[in-house]
């Protein structure tokens, strides 16, 4: 696994290919778009998923624990399906979250999903989270990119959309969870188990990046870099002016 | 067999100038005798009115008005236009019969009066019948029912549709004892099993008529190299349509038809009525045509599978059949379409689109010759089809587990079924058959105290019936033309990825038009028509079917039989003997490889004549053995003939690579991680209902549906690898989008005759499958690391100058190593 660094204002951040950001200088790990208990909470309205959604998402999450050994851990909003979520996780998930959150300091950034706080697990849980030239919340503030916050310029990491990029490559397109960034701000993908993507061309994420930006596709091993421009661009069709061209 | 006609009967066909045809009067005979019975008969052959002739007599005679036939098409535009004719001799002959219609389009005060005062006859499509199965008042409704006619059944057996409505049939069975049912086809390499399906113990046989005359025409000047879609062919298709009344033109892709269309319209000077037909345009416009086809008002059609099926068209003059014809059974049903009299020879005529597909075209007309049917033997019913079906029945009434597993597995799909298997199925239709108990509070169905099986809620009862069928349609949009009026016609629909991919002011191809994009509005693309720029083609997913082994095999018969060369077109017997010169002839029973250098790579071309899909998953087997060998593959090209793969070294040790190990592990470890079972899985979680995509208000985004699918899959095969849905997936996948099958025969097949040819250049019978790189279509959702690379590479040499701040130079420059391991995933 080979992690990417970027710049967001002075600040210099690791994209990790699992899809959470890593910050060297406060050794902080950021994950978005969790979504702990999306199974049952489908089981409950009839559609009976694969019931180890939180243990898939809590094993990637505690090996990145492991790999970069973060003094702070934030996971940027809807950490839990619903708002029952929490109440349902298994035992055991709740003890590993437990023992999670117990191991270094643990902030829960409240989201769309997860409104409430679920105390009992650990961790301070707010509605966003600064540091220093950083701030973490779940949904983007669409009318300050880069804007002057607190009278220094900030950069703002944030997830929700659980962005996905198409790239064009020989023969077809690839689309894959990206991140998306431009100098001020950082959009993570989501990094639960079952959580599905939104095109990075739909207005929803295209206004937040209104001078262009950058997307970095996950792979298997390394991540993938693109301007925002490349991103859904559809193949040439060899097709079209050849088949136009010729007749009679 | 005189008699066997009331007077009423004979009257009417005499006073059509008809006589009963001998068929005819065996199905009314068989009826008589409460047989089950199987028709296999040509288009033209008045088929259909043999199927309803035995209701019609029955129905003639004094009794009181209940469910009498079902009557189950592959189509609804079939049930609509079969009720139509129907209409006609019942009229006709004064008979007091009540036939109707029911299909998804049926509004719902109809539905509901159906349930309650059915028809004698009711028209229907598997998916209705299945509605209408679900409902607490089936056992009431078909109590008394006589008979199911399946029309078209050779199109249902076999597939997962067909799955679905022999459940459902048995269901009948169970409703009414003594029914009988009567299958319709047209002529298949398998009539016994088809019997089986049907549940006949008799074949009732109509003789073919006049052999077809079939030509081939290839059009003026040299002949393409590569490329499928036949365009040059234009100015000779037209002149062939100018000299028919009515032609057909066949072609095997929507975007193919989209394209004929334009050409022969930029060469239609004299305004012929030309029209075109696919599955993609929007039903309106579809009914218009075919109408103004069967009031003659039309000279040609340009038309995908759409018009394989179904209505006689009558005065259709000539089928044109442009493009490789894939398989001889398919070839004969569109060269049916000519001219429906049984006296007359279908003329047609094959227009190829590359050298290789003249090889197949003459190949297919042999095959017609030789009347060898394809088609592959039948595979096990699909298990998600049964969880879809089981959890039907418990929304009917509840039943007994024991009851349900004898009446499943007398059908002919599920005999093979194990108990095993079925409790499985049936597991997971109650809590989902997790290994981990988690979702016992959530169960769909309960026992009661005599083990009856019950659903659990009106609510999941509700859901099940919303999302009822067996066919996965990729997410569509449609496209709305709008101009100064604010509300324009639509003209159909296109996969919502096609559209996601377009930007304002992009062109392209669809129902005949060149338009422009504006924009995605409320899930309607809106367009315009003007458009400037260079068009794109919608493409459709799974749109290409592989070629059939045994038109494959004939190919490779053709090729080694230079005698019979003679009857190619000059360019094709110059390229197959230049070929014979440079390297050698694939043999019928062995494996040629070539190996030569090209522009710094090596390349290796198999011809394994195995389809399309078959070699897609060879590819990828071989570039992963090719990796391990150290030869450096770098990527790969899968045809319907050939798969090449090239490479940074010379492979060199070639049997080994073909060694039938590779059935093992390697097949093992790729196919566990591979996205073509991903999107096998798809389907089967949409058909077993763990995902349904209707939900009350409104549907779920289908692309959303991918994305979940494939996560739900890595998740599963993860924690549970023997699920029954994954059992159900790899068996999906063997037969068809990774084809394992063809594969396996293959690699035994040809061990010790393993013939590598090493070449200094490309060799003649190499070039189609060259051009073909960067033409084929890597399979959507396929996860390509390598091809991502390659594009990034690409980007950033081009780009380097100009690009804004943020960026990482030095992943590109690390990555010798990842552009190295350019490993298919």
């Amino acid at each position: 696994m080979i992690a990417a660094p970027i710049h967001l204002g002075a600040d210099r951040l690791m994209l990790d290919p699992s899809g959470a950001l890593f910050w060297p200088q406060r050794r902080l790990l950021a994950v978005s778009d969790l979504h702990l208990e999306k199974g049952s909470s489908f089981a409950r309205r009839g559609m009976l998923l694969p019931p180890w959604d939180t243990e898939v998402t809590l094993d990637r999450l505690a090996l990145l624990l492991r790999r970069y050994n973060p003094a702070v851990v934030v996971t940027i909003g809807d950490s839990f399906h619903d708002r029952e979520a929490a109440a349902r996780l298994p035992a055991a998930q709740a003890a590993r979250i437990r023992a999670m959150t117990a191991s270094c300091r643990f902030v829960w950034v409240l989201g769309n999903h997860d409104p409430v706080p679920a105390e009992q697990l650990g961790g301070e849980w707010v509605d966003e989270f600064a540091d220093g030239n950083l701030i973490f919340r779940h949904q983007a503030h669409p009318r300050e990119p880069g804007a002057r916050y607190n009278t220094k310029t900030v950069g703002e990491i944030c997830g929700h959309h659980h962005p996905k990029a198409a790239i064009a490559v020989r023969g077809g397109m690839q689309t894959r969870p990206c991140f998306v960034a431009d100098p001020h701000r950082l959009m993570l993908p989501a990094f639960g188990a079952y959580t599905g993507g939104l095109d990075v061309r739909h207005p929803e994420i295209m206004r937040l990046f209104p001078r262009g930006g950058r997307v970095f596709l996950l792979g298997r091993e390394r991540l993938f870099s693109f301007t925002l421009a490349q991103a859904g661009v559809p193949v040439p069709a060899p097709i079209a002016t050849q088949s136009f061209g010729g007749g009679s | 067999m005189e008699g066997t006609l009331p007077e009423l009967f004979l009257q009417w066909f005499s006073a059509r100038g008809w006589q009963p045809r001998r068929h005819q009067l065996s199905m009314v005979a068989a009826a008589r005798a409460g047989q089950s019975c199987l028709l296999i008969a040509p288009t033209g052959g008045g088929k259909t009115l043999a199927g309803f002739l035995p209701t019609l007599v029955e129905l003639s005679e004094p009794r009181k008005h209940v469910l009498h036939t079902i009557y189950i098409s592959p189509l609804k535009a079939l049930a609509t236009d079969i009720a139509r004719n129907l209409v006609a001799p019942v009229t006709e002959m004064a008979l007091d019969i009540a036939i109707e219609t029911r299909t998804g389009d049926t509004p719902a005060n109809r539905r509901r009066r159906q349930r309650e005062a059915p028809p004698d006859i009711l028209l229907t499509t598997p998916e209705s019948l299945a509605v209408l199965l679900s409902s607490a008042t089936a056992t009431e409704m078909f109590a008394h029912l006589s008979c199911v006619v399946i029309d078209e059944v050779h199109a249902l057996a076999g597939t997962k549709r067909g799955d679905q409505l022999a459940l459902c049939v048995a269901r009948l069975r169970a409703l009414a004892p003594g029914m009988r049912t009567v299958g319709l086809s047209a002529t298949v390499a398998h009539p016994a099993e088809l019997m089986a399906y049907v549940g006949a113990k008799t074949l009732v046989e109509e003789p073919d008529g006049e052999p077809p005359v079939i030509n081939l025409m290839i059009p003026d000047g040299r002949m393409s190299w590569g490329g499928h879609m036949g365009i040059e062919s234009a100015p000779k298709i037209l002149a062939l349509i100018r000299q028919a009344g009515m032609t057909i033109v066949f072609a095997n892709t929507r975007a193919q038809v989209e394209l004929i269309f334009q050409a022969l319209w930029r060469l239609n000077e004299e305004n012929l009525p030309i029209a075109l037909h696919h599955g993609s345009l929007e039903i309106d416009q579809r009914r218009r045509v075919e109408a103004a086809m069967s009031d003659g008002r039309l000279r040609a059609v340009v038309a995908t599978s759409s018009l394989d099926l179904g209505i006689d068209w009558g005065g259709v003059d000539q089928v044109l059949q442009v493009g490789a014809p894939k398989g001889v059974s398919r070839l004969l049903q569109r060269v049916g379409r000519a001219n429906h009299r049984m006296d007359e020879a279908s003329v047609a005529t094959l227009v190829p689109a590359n050298r290789f597909e003249v090889l197949e075209c003459e190949a297919a007309i042999e095959g017609i010759a030789a009347r060898e049917m394809d088609g592959d033997p039948p595979r096990p019913g699909g298990l998600d089809v049964l969880a879809q079906h089981l959890l039907g029945m418990a929304c009917a009434a509840p039943f007994l587990p024991d009851d349900a597993f004898r009446e499943v597995s007398a059908t002919q799909p599920y005999a093979d079924l194990t108990r095993a298997d079925f409790d499985a199925v049936l597991g997971y239709v109650e809590t989902g058959d997790y290994a981990l108990h988690a979702y016992e509070h959530f169960r769909k169905l309960f026992r009661d105290s005599e083990g009856r099986i019950h659903v659990r809620s009106a609510r999941i009862a509700a859901l099940y019936r919303m999302n009822i069928g067996t066919i996965v349609a990729s997410p569509v949009l449609k496209v709305k033309l709008v101009g100064k009026r604010a509300f324009g016609p639509v003209l159909g629909e296109i996969e919502e990825g096609f559209a996601n991919s377009l930007r304002p002011d992009d062109a392209f191809i669809f129902a005949g038009r060149k338009l422009k994009f504006l924009r995605v509005n409320a899930n309607m693309v809106e367009v315009s028509e003007g458009a400037e720029r260079d068009p794109l083609i919608p493409t459709y997913a799974g749109s290409r079917m592989p070629i059939s082994t045994n038109l494959a095999g004939r190919v490779r018969a053709l090729m080694q039989s230079p005698d019979t060369w003679h009857r190619f077109p000059g360019q094709v017997q110059e390229w197959l003997r230049l070929q014979s010169r440079r390297s050698r002839m694939p043999g019928p029973d062995d494996l040629l490889v070539e190996i030569f250098p090209r522009a710094g790579r090596w390349y290796l071309v198999a011809y394994c004549f195995e389809g399309r899909n078959a070699h897609q998953t060879l590819g990828m087997l071989l570039t992963r053995r090719m990796q391990r060998a150290g030869y450096f593959p770098l990527g790969f090209v899968a045809t319907d003939y050939v798969v090449g793969v090239w490479s940074a070294n010379q492979p060199t040790e070639v049997e080994e690579l073909f060694g039938e190990d590779m059935m093992g592990d390697d097949l093992e470890e790729w196919m566990a991680d591979s996205s073509m079972l991903k999107r096998s899985f798809r389907n089967v979680a949409v058909i077993a209902q763990l995902i349904q995509r209707n939900q009350p208000g409104s549907a779920r985004s289908g692309k959303q549906v991918t994305m979940n699918t494939d996560l739900i899959y890595d998740v599963l095969r993860r924690h549970q690898p023997d699920h029954v849905l994954l059992r159900a997936t790899r068996a999906d996948a063997a037969h068809g989008l990774i084809d394992v099958a063809r594969v396996s025969g293959m690699l035994a097949r040809v061990q010790g005759r393993i013939v590598p040819v090493v070449l200094s250049r490309v060799s003649p019978l190499a070039i189609p499958a060259l051009l073909d790189i960067g033409r084929e279509q890597v399979g959507v959702g396929i996860d390509r690391d390598d091809l991502l690379a390659e594009a990034e590479a690409i980007v950033a040499e081009g780009m380097a100058e100009d690009e804004p701040a943020p960026r990482k130079r030095r992943l590109v420059k690390r990555d010798v190593a990842a552009k190295h391991a350019l490993v298919a995933s």
